[in-house]
């Protein structure tokens, strides 16, 4: 198997060190049984859908995203908590991948997880003493209980509990939130891994409590020279804690690198307005001008086609991919803003929207008075809420009703834009499955020089 | 290491020292009821004059002296005789012995049947468990009194009528209770993130079962056992009422009654009445302590692991230990998960 | 500069609060004893004004939030009076709350499913509401009133007859605002409305709750954790800590200039992004069945003096810049009838060392649940 080519994301030529971990093409896909019909193939929820980074060794790597962008499961997925249906995990060189659980137990003594809900990671039937030192017994790290009190009270003191002996015969319940954490991370760090991959650790506690929890994680990677996947939902957190970070978005990657170069200036619309979007405790910046995108997240089993963040991108264009379904959500979008009579007029037009047939490039609209509606399409096309229209390549009547056909827009690739990659097709250039490009082509051209694509 | 005992001793006993009133009392009042059928059933014996198939006295001089029929209840016979000459109260405690020991069997075969079979179930799904759980759902679907019949019939051809075959066909019965109720429970601490992190730390697939879901588990059996106690007693009695349970005259309450039946019509009132009245009172005595444990144990099940307690009247009992949780712990918010304040801040 | 109403330099005379609470006491039983999870609270809300309660977990905030709407489970118990446009809600009957409750005073919570029924349209949950307070709308303009409301929050006219689980999370928030204001309450009480929700989400419904904060009609009590939403949303802050009212003032001065050291120590540790040095607060939260003696947060305090254990603070005006304790109304109850100044309740300030004569009256009385 070929050695796959590092990329740090940051554009540097040439990277002295080499990655503790590789993570190419990986994607988790969840079956979906029953008759939901999906895009491509066969129905699946695409949780993780083509991610692709290295670590480094003594860094902390951020994944940051909304819930169902994915993150959750692509931390899981890095340690095989998940099974992942396609890629492959490097770590220190060997693929994770295709290893049976048998075989990855005993990695699992270098690899180590700690979960998001201090309440309920700690088993509470164990006491704290057997809890946190269960893996020192899995692994056979101790040959005897005592030398495994012993260990378990060293570890409970490194994480902040003094005294740790006093611990050790209590259970999880008789301790508090901030304190549970501890323990997991204690559980986590027991057996001195390598790496370790944390899933929002500090979401569920109060503000006064994380940094403390933070300072102590960070304290541990120094001491224990561990390498972490840092997982959260919180821009500002990981500016502070991140070396480099991934923005991602409906189990892909929107943007990832170097995390100042990252912040300082975002490329992607996306990163943009998560950036806008934190609630800032400074009420002089109140009122300040958003460019909030519309919408919620999409669902993962059907994203939208070209780029997954177009129907909520406030700087789409033609090429980003407009499909069928993004002209209904503009007509309903237009149709909050216009008083009830023009209302009732264009949905008359239109028809019912819940009889419309979508397809992935085409959309019908059961009309009565298809000529009407033609006609009104191609002069409000423009008009519309999103740019939708930009997309459309025709507006044909017929029988049935209207049918309006869309241009496809391909899926942006990554591109290496200003110290980071980006997929986002403001910048660099795709080419299209029928060979145009997207973008500039003399950029295209240059772009495709060995050598620069870093 | 006896400390170590020491301290599981103690954490299982949390839940009674947590619990309200009610529930300790249920449990105490149904506890001392059934302790004292027990003494009376096992150590009774020694004391009563007469025995329970006993239908005459050895006298002096070598003859026997017939006790007397359907004597009402006096100074001589405390519960009055049957038709048959035996002394009532001695054949309600044999009875109360009979039936202690059949319900405990039966519940023990129930048990050792059921819960681990909920237990692989649940954790390991797919073939099996719905194999199992289609078996199971056709038992508990029979009604419990005809399925314990049709067992007791067939096993008639094995064992001889008695304690074994009696604790088997009632036993039977509850083995789809304890298995549903385990492999729930199963199913849901299953997805657990305790679970997921026993895997996270390399922990082999038996072990996870045992230590971290079966542990967890184990809760929801002792309110099932006593229950099913309960109904065990009836179930039994309701056997022997038909003759079908150990081989008379072996004193059961049911059958008993069954034979005090006809007695009725003649004003003869205290060959039936004792037999039913213990039936009453033993059952109620384990319903109490069964409703009793369900109380303790169950508002912990609702509030540990749970990631944010909402403001109900069980939160209140363990708010206690809520206030004392220092470092504040708010509601995991990403990915789906909501809940108010946590046991940390719940008021 | 906030666009809501302004106290400073106001006469004697003002239009009477939307929301007044005095002495508001909301406790339940324990094994151990009383818990007393708001132990004493004064606030007046003028008509129209975004307030925020902001503190961490356990320090009574949602608890305070259900008081007042008496909205608290059985053996919960309530002291003090919460009057709501001068009628008292303490002790009202179930009827005359019921009343109030959606026509007055409305609930956003942070779960919206606990509020939506899964079997009805969301267009019917509307018009259930307005014609319980409003008989004499007719269906349809119920109907009408329902869409209009709706599409003032984004929710297109041909969803309106769907149902609740149709729709993303953000939308039935926007949904559940949409239900809270459609009958046009003076006030509106949003409890973690979108600790729930993704920060872009959060972010749209935090626009929408700051619209509501320019229309001068409707008065929010918004109650949460995260001090990056209040400084986006309200008027006026209040923070809490251990059941009480520990800072409360303009919006403004709060975060410019915080006074007493929970909420120096609250703002220093809130991570955002433009922070480069992590800080926390020591110790943990007490034990609300046995506070510690004089002021609360005197363990965890970096400012502690020797007699912050034996006084217990009221909230006293402090000197911010230009407000200057303001709008005393003279016979009024002292503690906090000045709803507009920056007020702290920490001895490191004069008059913070008052007695509080009322309260312990009422303690006396009313400490058995």
């Amino acid at each position: 198997m070929t050695e796959p080519s590092p990329i740090s994301g940051t554009g540097t030529a040439a990277t002295t060190r080499t990655p503790l971990i590789e993570v190419r093409d990986l994607a988790t896909h969840f079956p979906v049984r029953g008759s939901l019909f999906g895009r491509g193939s066969s129905a699946a929820v695409r949780a993780v859908d083509g991610v692709s980074f290295d670590v480094y060794p003594g860094e902390v790597f951020g994944l940051v995203g909304e819930s169902g962008s994915g993150k959750t499961t692509l931390g899981r997925s890095l340690l095989k908590l998940v099974e992942p249906t396609g890629g492959s995990v490097r770590y220190k060189g060997r693929d994770l991948v295709p290893l049976s659980e048998r075989d990855m137990r005993p990695l699992r003594r270098e690899l180590a997880f700690v979960f998001q809900d201090p309440n309920a990671s700690l088993n509470p039937a164990m006491t704290i003493g057997q809890g946190v030192g269960h893996p020192l017994r899995i692994h056979g790290l101790v040959s005897s209980r005592s030398e495994a009190r012993t260990a378990v009270a060293e570890m409970l003191e490194r994480v902040g509990l003094h005294p740790g002996e006093s611990f050790l015969d209590k259970y999880p319940e008789d301790v508090s939130g901030g304190q549970k954490q501890r323990l997991v991370i204690a559980r986590a760090l027991i057996t001195r891994p390598t790496f370790v991959v944390a899933d929002e650790p500090v979401a569920a506690l109060d503000m006064s409590v994380r940094a403390k929890v933070l300072e102590l994680m960070l304290e541990l990677k120094r001491e224990l020279d561990l390498t972490y996947v840092f997982i959260t939902h919180d821009l500002a957190t990981a500016r502070f804690l991140c070396d480099r970070i991934g923005i991602l978005y409906l189990g892909r990657f929107a943007e990832w690198g170097d995390t100042e170069r990252l912040f300082d200036d975002p490329q992607h619309p996306y990163t943009r307005a998560l950036l806008d979007a934190i609630p800032l405790p400074d009420p002089d910046r109140r009122g300040r001008d958003k460019s909030l995108p519309r919408g919620e997240i999409p669902d993962a089993l059907q994203p939208p086609l070209g780029c997954r963040f177009h129907p909520r991108c406030p700087v789409a264009f033609a090429d980003c991919g407009w499909e069928g379904r993004d002209l209904v959500d503009a007509l309903e979008e237009r149709w909050t803003d216009v008083d009830e009579d023009t209302f009732e007029r264009e949905l008359g037009m239109v028809g019912n929207l819940g009889d419309a047939v979508v397809g992935d490039d085409v959309v019908r609209f059961p009309s009565a008075a298809p000529s009407e509606l033609a006609a009104w399409l191609r002069a409000e096309g423009e008009r519309l809420p999103t740019s939708v229209f930009s997309a459309v390549e025709d507006v044909e009547t017929g029988s049935d009703g209207v049918t309006v056909r869309f241009r496809p827009g391909p899926e942006p690739d990554e591109q290496q834009v200003a110290g980071r990659r980006v997929a986002c097709h403001l910048h660099g250039v795709t080419v299209r499955p029928d060979g145009t490009h997207v973008g500039d082509p003399a950029a295209a051209a240059s772009a495709e020089a060995p050598g620069s694509q870093r | 290491m006896p400390s170590q005992l020491r301290v599981r001793l103690e954490h299982a006993a949390r839940p009674f020292r947590q619990a309200s009133r009610t529930a300790k009392v249920l449990v105490a009042v149904g506890l001392l009821i059934t302790l004292v059928f027990t003494l009376a059933a096992f150590v009774g014996p020694e004391f009563h004059e007469y025995d329970g198939i006993q239908y005459r006295v050895e006298q002096e001089d070598g003859s026997y002296e017939q006790l007397p029929r359907l004597a009402p209840p006096s100074s001589e016979h405390l519960l009055g005789t049957t038709r048959d000459r035996y002394d009532v109260f001695a054949r309600i405690l044999d009875g109360g012995r009979l039936a202690l020991a059949v319900v405990l069997f039966s519940t023990l075969i129930a048990m050792l049947i059921g819960v681990p079979l909920g237990l692989l179930s649940g954790y390991r799904g797919g073939k099996l468990d719905r194999a199992l759980v289609t078996v199971m759902d056709a038992l508990y679907v029979f009604p419990p009194l005809l399925l314990a019949i049709i067992v007791a019939f067939l096993l008639q051809a094995y064992l001889a009528q008695g304690v074994p075959s009696a604790a088997a066909a009632v036993g039977v019965v509850y083995i789809p209770q304890y298995f549903r109720v385990v492999r729930n429970h199963t199913l849901s601490v299953k997805q657990e993130p305790y679970v997921e992190a026993a895997r996270s730390l390399g922990a082999k697939q038996h072990t996870i079962i045992s230590r971290y879901v079966a542990f967890n588990v184990i809760q929801s059996v002792p309110v099932i056992f006593t229950l099913n106690a309960a109904d065990a007693v009836l179930t039994l009695a309701s056997l022997g009422f038909l003759g079908l349970g150990v081989q008379p005259p072996t004193p059961e309450w049911g059958y008993d009654i069954s034979q005090a039946v006809i007695d009725i019509t003649s004003g003869v009132w205290w060959t039936a009445l004792w037999p039913g009245l213990a039936i009453v009172t033993l059952v109620t005595a384990l319903t109490l302590v069964g409703e009793g444990l369900n109380d303790v144990i169950n508002p912990l099940l609702r509030a540990r692991g749970m990631s944010g307690a909402k403001l109900d009247d069980d939160a209140v009992s363990t708010a206690g230990g809520a206030a004392r949780d220092g470092e504040g712990t708010l509601a995991p918010t990403a990915d789906g998960d909501h809940g108010d304040d946590a046991p940390g801040g719940g008021p | 500069m906030s666009d809501g109403p302004t106290f400073v330099g106001d006469t004697p005379t003002r239009t009477a609060p939307v929301a007044d609470i005095r002495g508001l006491r909301v406790g339940y039983r324990t094994p151990r004893g009383p818990l007393w999870a708001v132990d004493g609270i004064d606030l007046q809300i003028a008509p129209g004004e975004s307030v925020g309660l902001v503190g961490e977990s356990g320090c009574g905030k949602s608890s305070l939030g259900r008081g007042l709407v008496q909205l608290l489970p059985p053996g919960a118990g309530v002291r003090g009076s919460v009057e709501l446009d001068g009628e008292e809600l303490v002790g009202a009957s179930a009827s005359a709350l019921r009343r109030k409750r959606g026509d007055d005073i409305a609930l956003v919570f942070q779960e919206p499913m606990t509020r939506l029924d899964p079997l009805m349209k969301v267009s019917s949950h509307f018009i259930e509401t307005i014609r319980a307070h409003r008989p004499g709308v007719s269906k349809d303009e119920a109907h009408h009133m329902a869409r209009t409301a709706l599409a003032q929050m984004g929710i297109p006219p041909t969803r309106v007859d769907d149902y609740p689980h149709e729709f993303s999370g953000g939308m039935r928030q926007r949904i559940m605002i949409a239900l809270a204001i459609v009958l046009q309450p003076k006030l509106i009480v949003a409890d973690e409305p979108t600790t729930a929700l993704d920060v872009i989400v959060e972010s749209q419904i935090l626009d929408i709750l700051d619209r509501l904060r320019r229309d001068e009609s409707v008065g929010l009590v918004l109650i949460t954790h995260n001090l990056g939403i209040v400084a986006e949303t309200c008027d006026r802050v209040a923070v809490m800590y251990a059941g009480r009212i520990v800072e409360v003032g303009p919006v403004e001065e709060i975060f410019r200039d915080p006074k007493h050291p929970y909420t120096r120590g609250l703002l220093a540790s809130t991570i955002s992004l433009e922070t480069t040095e992590l800080h926390t607060i020591e110790g943990y939260p007490p034990d609300l069945i046995d506070p510690p003696p004089g002021c609360r947060f005197n363990p965890r305090c970096p400012d502690r003096m020797p007699h912050c254990t034996q006084i217990d603070p009221v909230l006293t005006p402090v000197a911010a810049t230009g407000a200057h304790q303001a709008g005393f109304a003279p016979g009024a109850h002292q503690a906090g009838f000045a709803p507009g100044a920056h007020q702290a309740a920490c001895l490191l300030y004069p008059g913070a060392d008052g007695s509080r004569p009322a309260e312990s009256a009422e303690r006396a009385e009313g400490d058995s649940l």
